[in-house]
């Protein structure tokens, strides 16, 4: 793994992931899975995000505020605004600390900010919302979220941006269609043994969609570390010393057949092939062909006919 | 039991030691651990023993590794195999810890968990009595729900609900076993939930959504809140038939840090080998760096423990 800020190129590469998947706005979907875990990129995206002067709005569904500020340093956490759904969602305690509305309040909520300035919202996760929402209502918000237009009225569309971390598992081809048709980027994380790939979809309106595969692992700082691919692994090279086996030696039967063996082999006639002569010896029975007798024993009920019953055959 | 004194630490561990380093070296990878035999045929006594000579490379599957962590949630899941045996296993583990364990115990009665119990050296009886265990025996008490008035609802009130809405009055009797209170008590440590299981419940009626809710709020609560461990077993169908049993087992996945997973060998049954045991480190609060993510391994399950060793390397086929 190489050192953060060795090379030039390769600290540019690492931004590169980073700036590209942030440098648009809509919604962007992080499709994790049991394997392979997501928030950690999410908190990646969250810190750039703030180092780069954005607001950031945290709806936090799935883990508690202490657990995802943790390893943020305190100027990035003084620049998150959790708002808290982890503690008491469904209003359990009766206690009035619980958002107001539950999830369906909280989200919309979220929507109705009139700040001006860039913004990142991160929803933590989608899967949550999605397992206690109706789907259309999930939806309708999400793209209300993230069409936010500036309250001056002017012509500059605000810049949101909503990152939205979705488990894979959890939810049917169904929502998981709507939510895609619905996000800009997607980024589906997977891997192989010990590294982490992240593929990157991107749906820019009247652009092609394009597509990439970028191969990161996260510092604990949540910072990004790009790779080259997955580690390869050495190939098993073939020894080039051993000699090549001929495989026509030591055979226990014959491949080929010498004149003579040739010679005789089509000369011989096989048992059931007729010729002429073979067909007249046997239908005549010569001299000394009559060396077989069939003894026959007639029951008593048996119809003994003295006619030749082949007699009609004309040969 | 000497080996119950070392794992008492700040945060209550499972250490699981192994003894010899590389397979070239010793020809097994032994680990062992105290548990329990499958539903309690035969009668064994527990034994932490240690197996082999030379380095030990100690794997902790532990909870939490500072004081001030906030616990943790073990998912123990089985598939195609009875993973009960690490039920009894956590549950005499965290007794002999001093900790202070609520027991859901909805499959099996009381007197069947205190027999195992017993054999792994801890006494049901002794620690309900003396406050150290609050048992909800799932079979006796879904009899008080019918049977019995009750002025506050029953934690198995979900069992008389046409619609069996959400899991709120079984949370309430676990935050109400579960609370610190006032030093009228000796001081137990870190608490601890124990299910067995959540399938169950799905069983009986509940939905996975409702089932993720309460471990959800049992998370927030016990382990954020009281700075306890919750430990749940979940079985696995394994075929995805049962959309709900995948939903909450997924579910429960992505919110627990450590993942337990027996399996039956996909050969088939073998006498020597009862099955496969895979752990899994996930917390993505903090990437993970190098360390071991996954681990697998065989185990026996034998008079005495169970033993693990590395796959292939098990003693009856070396």
């Amino acid at each position: 793994m190489t050192p953060s800020g060795s090379a030039p190129g390769e600290t540019r590469r690492k931004s590169e992931m980073l700036d590209s998947l942030l440098a648009f706005g809509g919604l962007m979907l992080l499709r994790d899975s049991v394997e392979w875990e997501g928030r950690s990129l999410l908190k990646a995206l969250i810190k750039k995000s703030a180092l780069c002067g954005e607001q950031v709005h945290i709806l936090g569904c799935e883990v508690s505020e202490e657990e995802f500020r943790e390893g943020f340093t305190s100027d990035i956490n003084n620049c998150l605004v959790y708002h808290d759904l982890f503690r008491d969602p469904l209003n359990w305690s009766k206690t009035g600390e619980a958002l107001p509305g539950g999830p369906l309040g909280a989200l919309t909520a979220m929507c109705r900010r009139t700040d001006p300035g860039p913004v990142t919202i991160a929803l933590d996760s989608l899967s949550w919302l999605l397992l206690h929402l109706p789907c259309t209502t999930l939806c309708q918000n999400l793209h209300a979220l993230s069409h936010q237009n500036s309250s001056l009225g002017d012509s500059s569309v605000q810049q949101v941006r909503v990152l939205g971390l979705l488990h894979e598992e959890l939810h049917g081809p169904g929502p998981l269609g709507a939510l895609s048709s619905l996000a800009q980027t997607e980024v589906i994380l997977g891997g192989t043994v010990g590294q982490a790939s992240a593929y990157i979809l991107c749906r820019r309106p009247q652009q092609r969609p394009t597509h990439q595969t970028n191969w990161f692992s996260i510092l604990p700082d949540f910072s990004l570390d790009v790779q080259e691919g997955p580690p390869v692994e050495s190939q098993p090279h073939p020894d080039p010393h051993t000699s090549l086996v001929d495989p026509m030696t030591h055979l226990t039967f014959n491949l080929r057949l010498s004149k003579k063996e040739r010679e005789a082999k089509d000369s011989l006639t096989l048992p059931f092939q007729f010729s002429s002569e073979k067909q007249q010896a046997l239908l005549r029975p010569g001299q000394g062909q009559a060396t077989s007798h069939v003894f026959y024993e007639p029951d008593a009920y048996d119809d003994l006919d003295q006619e030749d019953p082949d007699d009609d055959l004309d040969i | 039991m000497d080996s119950a004194g070392s794992v008492v630490s700040v945060a209550p561990q499972l250490l699981i030691q192994s003894a010899g380093s590389r397979s070239s070296e010793c020809s097994r990878n032994s680990i062992t651990f105290s548990t329990s035999p499958l539903t309690g045929r035969s009668r064994q006594d527990v034994a932490w023993s240690r197996r082999g000579q030379s380095r030990e490379r100690s794997c902790r599957l532990h909870p939490g590794r500072r004081a001030h962590d906030p616990g943790k949630l073990t998912l123990l899941c089985d598939a195609k195999t009875d993973g009960s045996f690490l039920v009894h296993h956590f549950l005499s583990f965290y007794l002999r810890a001093n900790c202070k364990v609520c027991f859901l115990a909805l499959v099996q009665s009381f007197s069947h968990y205190n027999i195992v119990g017993q054999k792994l050296g801890v006494s049901l009886t002794v620690a309900r009595e003396r406050g150290q265990l609050v048992f909800l025996e799932g079979l006796k008490s879904s009899m008080d729900v019918f049977f019995q008035a009750h002025k506050e609802p029953h934690p198995l009130q979900f069992l008389r609900e046409v619609n069996a809405g959400n899991l709120q009055p079984l949370f309430e009797f676990v935050r109400e076993a579960l609370k610190p209170v006032d030093n009228r008590e000796p001081a137990w440590r870190c608490p601890v939930l124990l299910v067995d299981d959540l399938s169950l419940l799905l069983s009986l009626g509940v939905g996975a959504v409702a089932v993720l809710d309460f471990v959800h709020y049992c998370r927030a609560t016990v382990c954020c809140e009281f700075k306890g461990n919750v430990v749940a077993l979940v079985h696995d169908s394994g075929d995805g038939e049962d959309e709900e049993n995948d939903i909450l087992l997924n579910g429960l996945s992505h919110q627990s840090h450590l993942i337990l997973r027996t399996e039956g060998l996909s050969t088939g049954f073998c006498r020597d080998v009862h099955g496969q045991l895979k752990i899994l480190w996930r917390r993505p609060s903090q990437p993970t760096a190098q360390r071991d993510r996954s681990l697998i391994y065989q185990y026996k399950i034998q008079d005495k423990n169970v033993s693990f060793f590395a796959k292939g390397m098990s003693p009856a086929v070396l």
